[in-house]
Order: C-alpha cells, then sequence, then structure tokens
C-alpha cells in the first residue's frame, strides 16, 4: 500500500542546523563553538552550542551577543550554503536517484524504489544515512511519510539517537495531530487559529473543509489539507546539472603568474566550448586558486556580456596578482605555488541572449572591448568607474569601481549626511591627504583647543610632506573650524577633526583638515 | 595661420568656452593644454558629456569625482585609469580608439612634462583618425588651444566666516591660429549652481562681493 488518496510516500533527509555546519566549514570554524548566522541584522541560524545560551532565529545580533558573549558572527551566504550541499546530492544520487532538493540541508526522494531495492524502508533510511555520514555528515535525520509536509515533519521529529521516524502507512494524520499550529508557517493563521481555540494540527484538520474555504478560502484549504496529512505536492526530480568545471593541476607547483596563465589558456578554451557546447556561456565566473599548501582564492568574476577564453585566462591572471598583493574583494591570500586552478561558471545564460548583431556593434559594445584591452595592460583595478555615494569628507563621498564589476552601494548618497561641508566640491581630493602646517602671522602652528577656539587665524600654508618643495602660500580669507566627529562607536572607523577652508595668494582654495596628528590637505578646489 | 584641416567635425561644446577656442568648439582631433586647473579641464569635458560622448581620465589619482558630477559629467560614461604608470602612452592610445573625450595629465620628469615631439604627433594622427579630442592637464606640444586661469576670486569666503560659494576666473587662452593673440573670457567656474557659465557684466564692476557672503551653518 504505497499510496493513499493519490499521495506518494516520501523519504526526507534533513540535516540539522545545515546552514551552520556549511559555513563553520568555510570558514574553519568549530561547529561546536557559539556561531551564529546572520542576515540583514537579525540572527538567521545559530549552532547547537549558541541555542543552549538562548540565542534564536529572528533575534537581532546585539541581543543574541548579549545573551552569549563569545557568540561568533558570520553573515549568512545562501550562495555558499547551495554550494556547499552540492557535494552531498552528488553523492547522494549514486544511492538513490530521483531527487528533490527542498533547500540546501533537506532533499526528499520517493520512497517506494529505495525501499524495494534495499528491503524496507528501515534499511533504506539507514543505508541513507549511512552514505551521507561518508560525505562527512553525521548529524542528518530521515522521516518517512505520505505527503512531503508529513515526511519532512517525521524527520525532524526523529529522535537523536535512532534518527529515523517512519510513519505507517495510513497514521499520517494521527501522527500530525499532536502537533502545533504554528507549523504550518503562515504567520496569518498561526496566530489566528489559537485564538480560535485551536492549538494543533489535529485541531485544525477536524473541522469540516467546506467551513475552513469559507472562512480562510484557498490558501486556508490548502493548509487544511495539509494539516490533515493529504500533502499534494508531488517529490519531483530534479535533473542532475552537468558537469561543466574546468580544473588544472600543476605538478610541480607553480609559482609565476605568466606560466600559470599559459598552463590555463588550453583548459579555458575547453571550458568556454564546454559551454557553447550546451548553447550557454557564462557570465559571471568563479576563479578558485589552491596552493601547494592547501589555501584557496577564490573569487566571481562578472561580465557585462559573456566571457571568452581569452578573458578567462585575464581573470585568472589577474585573481593571481591579486591574490599576491592581498587585494580586496578576493577571499583567501596565497602563499605558497600554485597547484591547482579550478574555473566553474557562477552564472550562464542561454548563447541566444548574447549574439552579436548582424550589423555590427553597438557603441557601448566598442567601449567596452577597449576598456577590457586597457584592463588587459594595467589590471583589473587600473581601470575605474566611479558613482557618488554618501559621507562627509570628499574622499568618502566617491566610489570607485573596478570596470566590469557590480557597483556595491554601502552608503546612499541621497541620505541628508548632517556636517557635510555645502557644494561646491573639491575639483582635486587626494588619494593620499598632503601633509601640510599651518602658521599664524608671529609664525606659530594654529591650533584648537577643547572648545573649538582657534589659537589664531591662520596667515600662511606650508608644504611639509614628502614631496613637497617646501613652497609658502599666505591665507587671503579662510572659514572654519567645523568640527567632525564621526563613529565614535566604531574604534575603527572613528574620526575626529577640524575641518577649514582656505583661500590662498593665487586664488586657489583648499580644504584643510586638522585631526590628532596634525595638518592635512584633503583636497583643493583648482 | 591658416588652419591645417579641411572641415572638421566638432564636438558639442559649453558657449562659454566656445568662444575661447579656435573654431569656437572642440574639434575632433584636436589636442586642448589646460595649465593647472582641474576644474577648467572638467569644464571642457563637460559639453561632450552632456551630449552623451564617453569620457577618459588617465593619470590623474586625486581626481573630484563629485565636482566632475557637478559640472554636469556623466558619471555613467566617465572611465578613470589613475595609475597608467609606465604603459601610459599604449593606454592612451587605446582609450582614443574607443573614447571620444580622452583627458590626460602627462607624466613629468622633474617638473618638465616627458612627452617627446614622436610621441605627441603618433598620438595626434590617431586623435584625427579616430575623431577624438585630448585635453591635457599640463602642457602638451602643438596643442591647438593652450587655455589658462590668470585671476581666481571666491565668493562667499571671508576672514574666518562664510564658506566656499562659487568662484569668478578669467580663463584666457592661447592658440597658434590667432597670431600670438590671447583671448581672454570671465567665467563662473562654478557658480553659486556649481554649473559653469559666463559672468554676465553689468553698469559696475561685476567683481566678487568678498565683504557680503551668504551665510549658511554647518553642523559637524
Amino acid at each position: 500500500m504505497n499510496e493513499v488518496g493519490g499521495v506518494a510516500r516520501l523519504l526526507v533527509l534533513w540535516v540539522p542546523d545545515w546552514p551552520v555546519l556549511a559555513h563553520a566549514r568555510a570558514h574553519r570554524l568549530s561547529v561546536d563553538a557559539p556561531l551564529a548566522l546572520v542576515d540583514t541584522g537579525t540572527v538567521f541560524a545559530c549552532s547547537g552550542r549558541a541555542r543552549a545560551e538562548g540565542v534564536v532565529r529572528g533575534q537581532r545580533i546585539r541581543e543574541a551577543q548579549s545573551r552569549c558573549p563569545r557568540l561568533q558572527v558570520v553573515r549568512y551566504d545562501p550562495a555558499l550554503d547551495a554550494r556547499a550541499f552540492e557535494p552531498v546530492l552528488a553523492g547522494l544520487e549514486q544511492a538513490l536517484p530521483g531527487l528533490h532538493p527542498l533547500r540546501p540541508g533537506t532533499v526528499a526522494v520517493r520512497a517506494r524504489g529505495p525501499a524495494r531495492y534495499y528491503g524496507g524502508e528501515q534499511a533504506a533510511a539507514l543505508t541513507v544515512l549511512g552514505t551521507v555520514a561518508e560525505l562527512g555528515v553525521s548529524v542528518a535525520r530521515v522521516g518517512i511519510a505520505h505527503g512531503l509536509f508529513a515526511a519532512e515533519r517525521a524527520a525532524r521529529a526523529a529522535p537523536p539517537l535512532e534518527r529515523v521516524t517512519i510513519v505507517p502507512s495510513g497514521g499520517t494524520a494521527a501522527f500530525l495531530a499532536p502537533l502545533p499550529v504554528s507549523l504550518l508557517e503562515e504567520p496569518e493563521l498561526v496566530s489566528l487559529l489559537p485564538r480560535l481555540g485551536i492549538r494543533t494540527l489535529g485541531g485544525f484538520a477536524a473541522l469540516d473543509a467546506q467551513d475552513v474555504v469559507a472562512r480562510f478560502g484557498p490558501l486556508g484549504a490548502r493548509l487544511h489539507a495539509l494539516a490533515g496529512g493529504r500533502d499534494p505536492r508531488p517529490a519531483t526530480p530534479r535533473i542532475p546539472p552537468r558537469d561543466v568545471d574546468a580544473q588544472v593541476d600543476f605538478e610541480p607547483a607553480i609559482d609565476r603568474v605568466d606560466q600559470v596563465a599559459f598552463g590555463v589558456r588550453v583548459t579555458s578554451d575547453d571550458f568556454v566550448n564546454a559551454l557553447l557546447a550546451q548553447r550557454l556561456v557564462c557570465t559571471a565566473l568563479r576563479v578558485e586558486l589552491v596552493g601547494e599548501r592547501g589555501e584557496t582564492s577564490e573569487r566571481v568574476w562578472l561580465h557585462p556580456r559573456s566571457f571568452s577564453a581569452a578573458e578567462v585566462v585575464d581573470r585568472v591572471r589577474w585573481q593571481l596578482q591579486g591574490a599576491m598583493h592581498g587585494d580586496a574583494g578576493i577571499a583567501g591570500e596565497l602563499r605558497s605555488p600554485v597547484a591547482r586552478v579550478r574555473l566553474s561558471p557562477e552564472a550562464v545564460d542561454p548563447v541566444g541572449a548574447h549574439e552579436r548583431g548582424l550589423w555590427g556593434t553597438g557603441p557601448d559594445e566598442t567601449v567596452h572591448s577597449g576598456l577590457s584591452r586597457v584592463q588587459g595592460m594595467v589590471g583589473h583595478r587600473g581601470v575605474l568607474t566611479a558613482t557618488a555615494s554618501g559621507g562627509r569628507s570628499p574622499a568618502e563621498r566617491q566610489t570607485l569601481v573596478p570596470w566590469g564589476d557590480r557597483p556595491l552601494r554601502s552608503r546612499d548618497p541621497q541620505k541628508p549626511w548632517p556636517g557635510t561641508l555645502p557644494p561646491p566640491a573639491p575639483a582635486t581630493v587626494y588619494e593620499l591627504p598632503r601633509q601640510i602646517a599651518v602658521l599664524d602671522a608671529g609664525g606659530r602652528p594654529v591650533a584648537v583647543d577643547e572648545r573649538g577656539e582657534l589659537s589664531a587665524p591662520p596667515a600662511s600654508i606650508h608644504g611639509t610632506g614628502p614631496g613637497a618643495t617646501g613652497s609658502r602660500r599666505s591665507v587671503t580669507a579662510w572659514a572654519g573650524p567645523w568640527p567632525l566627529e564621526e563613529r565614535w562607536w566604531d574604534a575603527e572607523a572613528a574620526r575626529s577633526a577640524h575641518r577649514f577652508q582656505a583661500v590662498d595668494g593665487d586664488g586657489v582654495a583648499w580644504l584643510l583638515v586638522l585631526d590628532g596628528d596634525g595638518w592635512w590637505a584633503e583636497g583643493r578646489y583648482d | 595661420m591658416q588652419r591645417t584641416r579641411l572641415d572638421t567635425r566638432s564636438l558639442p561644446t559649453h558657449p562659454a568656452l566656445g568662444e575661447l577656442l579656435p573654431g569656437g568648439a572642440l574639434e575632433a582631433g584636436g589636442s586642448y593644454a589646460v595649465g593647472d586647473s582641474t576644474m577648467l579641464a572638467l569644464a571642457l569635458l563637460q559639453g561632450p558629456s552632456a551630449a552623451g560622448s564617453w569620457c577618459a581620465v588617465v593619470g590623474v589619482p586625486d581626481l573630484g569625482v563629485e565636482a566632475a558630477a557637478g559640472l554636469g559629467i556623466d558619471l555613467e560614461r566617465l572611465v578613470l585609469v589613475p595609475h597608467p604608470g609606465e604603459q601610459w602612452l599604449s593606454v592612451v592610445s587605446a582609450l582614443i580608439d574607443v573614447v571620444p573625450v580622452v583627458l590626460v595629465k602627462p607624466p613629468t620628469r622633474e617638473g618638465r612634462v616627458r612627452i617627446g615631439d614622436a610621441a605627441a604627433s603618433a598620438l595626434a594622427s590617431r586623435l584625427r583618425q579616430r575623431e577624438a579630442v585630448l585635453v591635457s592637464l599640463g602642457e602638451w606640444p602643438r596643442s591647438d588651444a593652450r587655455l589658462t586661469v590668470t585671476e581666481s576670486n571666491w565668493a562667499g569666503i571671508g576672514a574666518g566666516f562664510g564658506h566656499l560659494a562659487a568662484r569668478q576666473v578669467t580663463v584666457s587662452s592661447t592658440s597658434s591660429s590667432w597670431a600670438g593673440r590671447a583671448k581672454s573670457r570671465r567665467l563662473w567656474l562654478p557658480g553659486p549652481d556649481q554649473r559653469m557659465d559666463t559672468v554676465v557684466a553689468r553698469d559696475a564692476a561685476p567683481r566678487v562681493d568678498a565683504d557680503r557672503p551668504e551665510m549658511r551653518s554647518i553642523a559637524g
């Protein structure tokens, strides 16, 4: 008896706290340590140890930290979560085909096939647990029941030692009956039903179906069916993705950038051609470099159109150059010669969407290919585009992003930013502020006391830093000091300074800043 | 001196600057030298950028992007190569191929511009071929015009009060096609609205009134 009312019997494998496990592995943290994953300021998932200390899902970081001061906080990355589950799926597929991944850490499969093959449902469940244990996941649970909802609940209800719950055929409704209605995960109904005196799924299922439709509409009817153990959702077997990753191993490891670039040339040709054979092009490329001592450096490279083989080689070269200099945006640093290069497509598009026009290419496409050429000469970070961003100093008010990368806007320029100097903005914003000395008429350095009072009006500006030619400029007009106290709560980014504007004898205006280290020229209105 | 080229295409130029340029506008294939004023160099880029051209800035790591945007340069179509290093010449020629307006700061050695005549004429022929314009922040050999700021007065700031609000400059331009004569114009650079504009002369001398600045509080 495998089908009850058209509902298939399903086996669900559930890995408790899978996101925590995946992130702990990726960041090389211990799963036993108190660990929390945060997404948009709230706890998304936490390790068992953290939960024991009172951290729960949906809590704000600060509250979680106050409950568990030793909490390690890691930003939740859904892509990492899914990527880490991929090897588990691939391994499971060897043992039982036709998997239906529900989310990273949870997978369903029709139970009939495995139960027949392995000689019973219990045996099939134990085989599944054995398979994932071989893949390094030792905490998984299995539930077998009619319908996805019940099977998943069964997997979650499995006791930690036995790790398997099998809900007998026809016992689905009885299994679900004592469970709380909050499991329906429908905020409106979950808050309403207890107020109507319905606290368990059994109580909800006992209502007349007609009445439920009349009162709660189609959504209520669907949830009513779930509570009654009649889950209409089938398990749809996934089609395993074809492996298009390319990998080059260097034996012995290579420590020269040009040699590595030469070594990946043929492979990147094959990589692009293999995608083309499936009528795909790669629009985002993940390059993973593995050093001789096992350290990795990985980064996703974006492309406004699609990668050609030569561009793939370029990205590998830039990443190597960046990884050697500890460039931002690249996770990990290489300290030993490169033993392996791995290319995988992070995003693909059908080739048809990227076909060149019949009558030549648009003007922006020419610009893009020309700028890519320049990037080939001066490196990825050598060609930049600029966007306006928010901030109080001119250097903060501009963000430079390498050509081809997605601009990340962390500070909104539309926000008011009180304390910003009014326009106009300086036409020269020094990449590195220049050290200067500001003297009063008597030749003494100008200072600002605690009350914001100036010791004497500034009379002259002198270049003192390296490269300055000892020039002296007399001040004809000046204004300030305007105090700036920023981010005092963050020791790293805190900034306390006084700002001045000054016009020199040539009519050139300067933006001067006085902080704890002395006077600096931050910009020039030239 | 007669013009060296026949019917050249001109790029859209701000009318305030057009009067200072030979031919009345930026001419495709031309090179222009600007003496030590980033704002003036950016003002030359503003016309083509507002009309939809791409612009590139090479070798100016200290460019104030906000000032460029304030002048009306479209940041979406602005590309920066702050540190071209030893590949200066090949980067500039590669950019000229695809970008119609290129602002460069020529590399200097001991205070003197290090661009040889050969390199300059190679770039000049490339500019003509691609109908691009080169603006140099510093001396440039055989430039079509040389613009400098000869006088600059700030408005809004006094001895310890106010803040920088607007500036009037006198820009003078020399060109080989004017037989040694110089032209000069009085411009707002930037004006009170951050844009560039011609100073409209009134009966009295329209000098900047530094004694009565616009008051505005700045809180930290």
